[in-house]
């Protein structure tokens, strides 16, 4: 496959959709969508069958110097193949979340939400540090326009919070990257995460990135954007920013924060744990008490995302893998569960928990699935969330044995509001006259539902699919962060279960070969 | 340099002012019925200027071949390159202006000529090498301004406009020569070149300081920066819009490469002692720029607190000191001055169904469902102005603010980076209305030939294609940056 610049045709792709589907009506503009983002899905599982687990760090590598003070440089490691794998999977799906639901202007939503995808891409693609931050601000455009043309009643307030928050976050980063190319004299990433800067600058380094990065994230307290533009967005547009637009924070801290400045990161870890464990155990309660089920979700999503810094923070292997095997499953669950939530706002337009009870009665399929996504919510083993929490809090554990146990209250916790809601959506009595009526699930919801459940099944059962690919990358980056490793608490002996991985992933990619 | 020479480099000026005076005559003689067609001849004449121009634009970076007339005008790349900016904005005002003024029964034959004389005032301001070339250049250019804010006489606000800019103009040229007279008394000449001799003989006198200081604070009110802004969004409203077009290109790119000049070889020898005065304006332009527009209802308003906001975004260029924040200030020039010629095409296309303009912004509502191009290309317009990625307007200020950081002005960079946010806000107003709200149903009015390619042509070099210009703009500011540091 080299040579054959894959990258920018799954960036191009979408973008001759959005272009397409600007002019036409609502019936061609969907169809459109849904081929657009069919064939950038189809072209990411040809980007993961070709993907070379174990080969070179960065592959599907293009360059060409378009402009002046940055390049067109796009290539991806193992990390990045996940998270646009994640991307395009989910991007049908949003499609189909909207199907029907958008009625006005659908032309333009479907425009905008192709757009969304390219830069969401791009993000991920990019090997040049301001066409990653280019694309990365970008990306507020296409979602503000969804925010505030799609979205529900309070959704003005909700666009310019969502806009304004980002934004500042960003803004602070940029002058930082000035500063390191200045520093560094390339704006090439790979380079940029073998430099080493002076500690004394890194701490000032970190902390703008970590402004844009703990903004994205959302990382407890600059989280309040998030429930308003979960709960005022279209259920599409609650998908991709559930499923993809939080993950651009822990990429974030994954390519730049850690690898660049890993001293800073150390000298933070502590920062970044306290306001983890707050943001799981305050965000959980305020879960609990919710009656707006898309807000309830979107609090939950603050907490998981709390569980994905403590395990990056957690300097070593097992809290890095973790963390993005927490950041994929919670796209598709959180994304599933949004998508669940829509169904029913479908039908009857409210997201009041109270206006509902009993569905298990007149929707029993829809009850099993809703089910399913709220137990890998939940983290139940078998379910992608428990691979990831696990792995996660497993790796923070050996650091800090306190974080660890705060942190895991979050399980408690999650089982708590997510049993809750359950139980008063799903089970109970049928107390509301037209909430019994509603009709099961139809044939669009049932394709949206079924490869969501089976991956969530998929990476609960056998998360070496996943984990394979970005082995390497994270073992370089665990190398690279090794320097600067805080002393844990836990006193870890180091056995010989390094090479059993190494053998497990020769094993993998012998086998992902063969079945090629 | 012999006199022949220096008659061969000023091209574009004697051309420009050779066929204003002949345009003067045909004025005389035919009258306003005339004025189309003089409109046509001088933009013809502008065209022609501006390709006279180019050859100056790649040459080299200046030296002694570039001083004219002794020293008195400078005939170098950065000249040309404002030249061409100038140009640009002066021929779109000459584009957009004849069906503006003829529904008003207001087209004058003296319209397109004093648009002329404005920028042939303006060529020799940018070629200044001496401070009393700057001034009669600068008072060309003034003179026929006032004249034109005032234009459409039977509005009581477009005579306001002309009599609050000439009032605070007149102010603003007294201060100027103040400046002009302490630092001519305490060098000894007027000459850039003699001044940056004298003054780099050791530390500032006092006198000279202040001689600076006014000649600075003159010139920030040309260049509208805070807090010598006041008059900025009066004139921009009450001004004809293709005035206001023109005012905020080509005066505005004038009058910063103007400030350039001065500062950078005038003034280049003190750096440090001028550049807390420019800090200071672009923090302070930058902030008053993007809170007064918040509440501004009127899009004309808004553009003028916009163009305040960005000019303190090109001073941090200039505080940088270097040739890569001179470059930088260039290359964000050249992209706000295409920006502005867009905003101004989708302005003067917003109309009534009797045709008459619509300036109030409630008005807009829902703009992106009945005249969905026109909603986009201001959308583009007002992100750009934002400096949003991916439009092009985000580029001036990526330029700019690397330049600062370069020259280890972090914390300057930093605060009016985080600033910009403000601006943002109603930045993001207006795109709400025009996106978000129901319709108002306002705009009815068909748009003029002209004016909608315009919008379109500068609508494409703001998107995200602008950005494959950037090698070469980025060369060209460099090559006309470069010329300001080469002083023999």
């Amino acid at each position: 496959m080299t040579g054959f610049p894959i990258l920018s045709l799954m960036l191009l792709v979408p973008l001759v959709g959005a272009v397409l589907c600007l002019k036409s009506g609502r019936e061609t503009a969907r169809v459109v969508a849904l081929i657009a983002t069919l064939i950038d899905f189809a072209l990411g599982v040809v980007l993961w069958t070709h993907f070379d687990i174990g080969g070179a760090q960065w592959q599907f590598q293009e360059h060409a110097a378009l402009f002046s003070g940055f390049d067109w440089k796009l290539g991806i490691d193992g990390i990045a193949l996940l998270l646009i794998v994640l991307t395009v999977f989910l991007m049908p799906i949003c499609i189909g979340a909207s199907w029907n639901s958008i009625e006005k202007r659908a032309g333009e939503y479907y425009a905008a939400f192709l757009l969304t995808e390219t830069l969401l891409l791009g993000v991920f693609v990019a090997q040049d540090l301001f066409l990653f931050y280019i694309m990365f601000e970008a990306g507020l455009i296409p979602m503000y326009l969804i925010i505030g043309i799609w979205g529900g009643a309070e959704r003005i307030y909700a666009s310019y919070k969502f806009f304004l928050y980002t934004l500042l976050g960003s803004v602070l980063m940029l002058i930082a990257m000035f500063w390191m190319v200045n520093e560094a004299g390339t704006t090439d990433i790979p380079t940029l995460m073998a430099y080493n800067f002076p500690p004394a600058a890194q701490t000032w380094l970190f902390l703008a990135f970590f402004a844009s990065f703990a903004v994205k994230m959302p990382m407890w307290p600059f989280h309040t954007w998030l429930p308003d533009a979960h709960v005022q967005a279209p259920t599409g547009g609650s998908v991709i920013l559930a499923g993809v637009l939080l993950k651009m924070g822990g990429y974030g801290f994954i390519r730049f924060s850690l690898p660049m400045f890993p001293v800073a990161s150390a000298h933070f870890a502590p920062l970044i744990w306290g306001l983890s464990m707050a943001a799981v155990v305050i965000t959980s309660l305020i879960a609990l008490v919710q009656n707006d089920m898309k807000k309830l979700i979107a609090y939950s999503s603050v907490a998981h995302m709390a569980i994905v810094t403590v395990g990056l923070f957690a300097f070593n292997r097992q809290g890095l893998e973790g963390s993005m095997i927490v950041m994929l499953s919670h796209g598709i669950v959180s994304g599933a569960l949004f998508l669940g939530v829509g169904v029913i706002y479908d039908r009857l337009h409210t997201r009041e928990i109270t206006r509902y009870g009993g569905l298990a009665v007149n929707m029993p399929y829809y009850a099993l699935f809703f089910m399913l996504f709220t137990m890998a919510s939940i983290g139940l083993p078998g379910t992608s969330g428990f691979v990831g929490e696990f792995l996660s809090l497993l790796g923070v554990y050996q650091e800090s044995s306190w974080v660890a146990l705060i942190a895991t209250t979050g399980i408690i916790l999650g089982a708590a509001y997510m049993l809750y809601l359950y139980r008063r959506v799903i089970f109970g009595e049928q107390a509301n006259a037209d909430a019994a009526k509603l009709p099961d699930l139809d044939f669009r919801e049932w394709a949206m539902m079924i490869p969501l459940a089976a991956v969530v099944l998929w990476m609960g059962v056998y998360p070496e699919s996943f984990l394979a690919p970005m082995r390497k990358d994270i073992g370089a980056l665990e190398a690279r962060v090794a320097m600067a490793k805080p002393k844990g608490d836990a006193d870890v002996k180091t056995g010989a279960e390094r090479t059993a991985t190494a053998a497990a992933a020769a094993l993998a990619s012998a086998q992902l070969k063969g079945a090629k | 340099m012999d006199f022949a020479h220096s008659l061969a480099a000023i091209s574009a000026e004697e051309l420009i002012s050779g066929a204003g005076l002949v345009l003067l005559l045909v004025a005389a003689w035919g009258g306003d019925k005339a004025a189309r067609a003089i409109s046509v001849a001088a933009l013809v004449v502008l065209v022609a200027a501006a390709a006279l121009a180019v050859p100056a634009l790649a040459g080299g970076v200046g030296g002694k071949a570039a001083f004219v007339f002794d020293g008195q005008l400078r005939v170098d790349a950065f000249a040309s390159f404002a030249k061409l900016l100038i140009y640009l904005g002066a021929g779109v005002t000459l584009i957009v202006a004849p069906s503006f003024f003829e529904r008003f029964n207001a087209l004058r034959a003296e319209f397109p000529l004093l648009v002329l004389f404005a920028a042939l005032g303006m060529g020799i301001m940018v070629s200044a090498g001496d401070l009393l070339t700057l001034y009669i250049g600068l008072e060309l250019n003034s003179l026929a301004s006032y004249v034109l804010a005032a234009m459409l006489r039977s509005d009581g606000r477009s005579a306001e406009a002309g009599l609050k800019y000439f009032v605070l103009g007149s102010l603003a040229s007294g201060i100027l020569l103040y400046g002009v007279s302490l630092t001519y008394g305490f060098t000894g000449t007027t000459s850039f070149e003699g001044i940056r001799t004298a003054l780099s003989a050791g530390p500032l006198s006092i006198g000279a300081t202040f001689g600076m200081v006014f000649v600075f604070a003159g010139l920030a009110f040309k260049i509208s920066a805070a807090p010598f802004h006041m008059w900025t969004p009066d004139v921009y409203e009450g001004s004809p819009t293709p005035v206001t077009t023109f005012f905020a290109t080509a005066p505005k790119a004038a009058a910063l490469a103007l400030l350039m000049r001065v500062s950078l070889d005038a003034f280049g020898a003190h750096v440090s002692a001028w550049n807390q005065i420019v800090i200071f304006a672009s923090l302070f332009s930058i902030i008053i720029g993007a809170l007064g527009a918040i509440t501004q209802n009127n899009i004309k308003r808004l553009l003028a607190y916009s163009s305040i906001n960005n000019v303190g975004f090109m001073l941090i260029g200039l505080a940088a000191g270097t040739p890569a924040g001179a470059s930088a200030m260039l290359v964000y020039l050249a992209i706000y001055v295409v920006t502005s010629v867009a905003g101004f095409a989708a302005v003067l296309l917003l109309r009534d169904e009797n045709g008459d303009p619509i300036e109030a912004i409630s008005d807009m509502a829902g703009l992106s469902r009945t005249r969905p191009g026109l909603a986009a290309a201001l959308a583009i317009v007002m992100f750009s102005l934002a400096g949003i990625p991916p439009l092009f307007g985000f580029w001036g200020k990526f330029v700019v603010f690397q330049a600062a950081v370069q020259a280890h002005l972090v914390l300057l960079a930093a605060v009016g980076i985080a600033a910009s946010v403000i601006g943002a806000f109603y930045y993001l107003k207006v795109v709400k209305v025009l996106y978000f709200d129901e319709p108002a149903d306002k705009v009815r009015g068909n748009g003029d030939f002209a004016n909608t390619v315009l919008l379109a042509l500068a609508s494409i070099a703001i998107s995200p294609l602008g950005y494959l210009g950037t090698k070469w703009l980025g060369g060209l500011a460099g090559n006309a940056a470069a010329a300001l540091f080469h002083v023999v």
